[in-house]
């Protein structure tokens, strides 16, 4: 039996393991002195220990991850998403160790890593992109302020080595901006390692689209349709949906298109996202990064779609034959909504929290109801690692059928011991612009009163 | 004078104390970067005055509600 090591935990972790059982693989987990309780540890045929709570001590550990892999006569590795997902240098020592990647090649991590380099790679591709800076010193002050002049205002300022919605600011003016710029760049040098930083043009009334491209390393490639990801506190989504409610037919096959060719140019390897924002006062879409592994969200699309996106993964990784899949007429059905349950206050800006999970209570799953979750009653939620618990998703014939059901399920969710997002979300579901579908990526900013008023 | 305690807001780590002791500080200056949860969550100081004493050191784990410093306004 061919062996599979999930380099991850939590909820991804889970949710790798049991498309590998189903398909025949064993599994192998890691796991942090924090985690050895943890369910994707349970759920594995063996574990081994990495080492202590900190990911730079465990998690992010490249070497003793792939030592592990050699140990336990593993095959293949998956990174999941986050942590190593879209590290070059692990993808390129898994390869040189002789194990299989789970993922594109180094190059396209690399390069697609960097914001910058990506802008390139997508205005040769003819996908259009936003007007934006080329990477500046944060220090020069009188260059900020000529390309600021030259983009407009309000702008973005990015780190060329940011992701995950870190290491991004709005700046409405210019006398904000070397400030801003600044800020941005020491966050940057200390998560990131990389403190070079750019300008993009904001558009404050814009949504968030993205498209799941699978390539098979030629230029062939598929997709399977889009996402909605608007709604987003701190640049981050809580909730999102396939489809996109309200996109205009034309707009959409665009964006699909233009996904398609930037993944062909790259001879991409796998399944990857092509993230666009939509203008909704023009239509227009531009790009704004291509993420190189499997996303948090991509149950929706699984679930419209009736594909495991990891077993395709598996597949190319272990160079199937996956050309009939290229003119495949996918058949999309109904719609699909997730939200993410996370550890947090949003009374109080959304600040972590931490603790024991003393009651957890999820609804049971079934055709329509997916949970994908790395926790368990009894569990602690540890400071270490990202917030969320889990993800609800669910599907209907329509959305208002998929809303409804979303809110029946949220209803039975009972979590004690920590504060969540549960009201929250709630709020969100029970909003009427959200359920008109009338969504932009400030939808939190702008009903965060509303939203946060409910009794706790 | 007046002692003005501040606390921690979250559970977590003592990223980086950006202050030392003894130091003038206005309302709104930065003292500590908390990390939890891959978020830095900065603490700023309530009032201007001088950092008395700081309670934690830097990198140590730290609990919601934690005294982290002590302010004299």
């Amino acid at each position: 039996m061919k062996k599979v090591l999930i380099a991850n935990r939590g909820e991804i972790a889970c949710r790798i393991i049991r498309t590998c059982k189903a398909l025949g693989y064993s599994t192998v987990a890691v796991y942090s002195e924090a985690d050895k309780s943890a369910l994707h540890v349970k759920m594995a045929d063996e574990s081994h220990l990495i080492g202590p709570p900190p990911v730079n001590q465990s998690y992010l550990n490249s070497d003793i991850i792939i030592e592990k892999a050699i140990l336990s006569g593993a095959s293949l590795i998956h990174p999941g998403y986050g942590l190593l997902s879209e590290n070059a240098l692990f993808a390129q020592k898994v390869e040189a160790a002789g194990l299989l990647w789970v993922g594109p090649s180094s190059a396209t991590i690399e390069l697609m890593a960097d914001k910058g380099k990506a802008r390139s790679v997508a205005i040769e591709a003819g996908v259009p992109v936003l007007p934006g800076s080329l990477p500046i010193d944060p220090n020069n002050t009188p260059l900020l302020l000529e390309s600021a002049t030259n983009i407009g205002l309000p702008l973005l300022v990015k780190a060329t080595g940011g992701g995950g919605g870190i290491g991004m600011q709005v700046a409405e003016s210019l006398e904000d901006l070397p400030k801003i710029a600044k800020s941005v760049s020491s966050l940057a040098e200390r998560t990131f390692g990389n403190n070079k930083i750019f300008l993009e043009r904001y558009i404050a009334n814009a949504r968030h689209i993205e498209v799941q491209v699978f390539g098979l390393g030629n230029a062939s490639v598929f997709h399977l349709l889009h996402r909605e990801c608007s709604i987003q506190r701190r640049f981050q989504k809580i909730i999102e949906e396939a489809p996109a409610p309200n996109l205009p037919k034309g707009t959409e096959r665009m964006m699909v298109q233009a996904a398609c060719e930037l993944a062909k140019s790259q001879h991409y390897a796998g399944a990857g996202t092509v993230e666009f924002v939509l203008d909704r006062n023009t239509n227009e879409f531009f790009f704004l990064e291509m993420n190189t592994r499997i996303q948090v969200e991509h149950p929706v699309t699984e679930m419209i779609s009736n594909q495991d996106i990891v077993a395709l993964q598996l597949s190319l990784s272990e160079k199937q034959d996956m050309n009939h899949l290229i003119d495949h007429d996918f058949e999309y059905n109904g719609h699909s909504l997730e939200c993410r349950l996370y550890a947090e206050k949003p009374k109080r800006r959304f600040l972590p929290s931490p603790g024991p999970l003393t009651r957890f209570r999820l609804p049971v799953p079934t055709q329509n109801i997916r949970i994908d979750t790395g926790f368990k009653e009894g569990d602690i939620i540890t400071p270490f690692y990202d917030p969320m618990i889990a993800k609800l998703v669910v599907a209907a014939a329509n959305r208002d059928e998929a809303v409804k059901l979303m809110r029946t399920t949220l209803d039975q969710v009972e979590v004690e011991g920590i504060t969540t997002n549960l009201e929250f979300l709630i709020e969100i579901l029970d909003n009427a612009d959200f359920l008109s579908g009338n969504i932009n990526t400030r939808f939190i900013d702008t009903n965060i009163e509303r939203l946060t008023s409910y009794q706790t | 004078m007046a002692e003005i305690k501040v606390h921690s807001d979250v559970t977590g780590t003592a990223w980086k104390i950006v202050v030392s002791e003894g130091q003038t500080v206005e309302e709104g200056d930065e003292l500590i970067i908390a990390e939890a949860m891959k978020m830095e969550i900065p603490h700023v100081a309530p009032e201007s005055g001088i950092v008395k004493k700081i309670c934690i050191e830097e990198g140590a784990s730290i609990s919601e509600d934690d005294l982290l410093f002590i302010i004299e306004t």
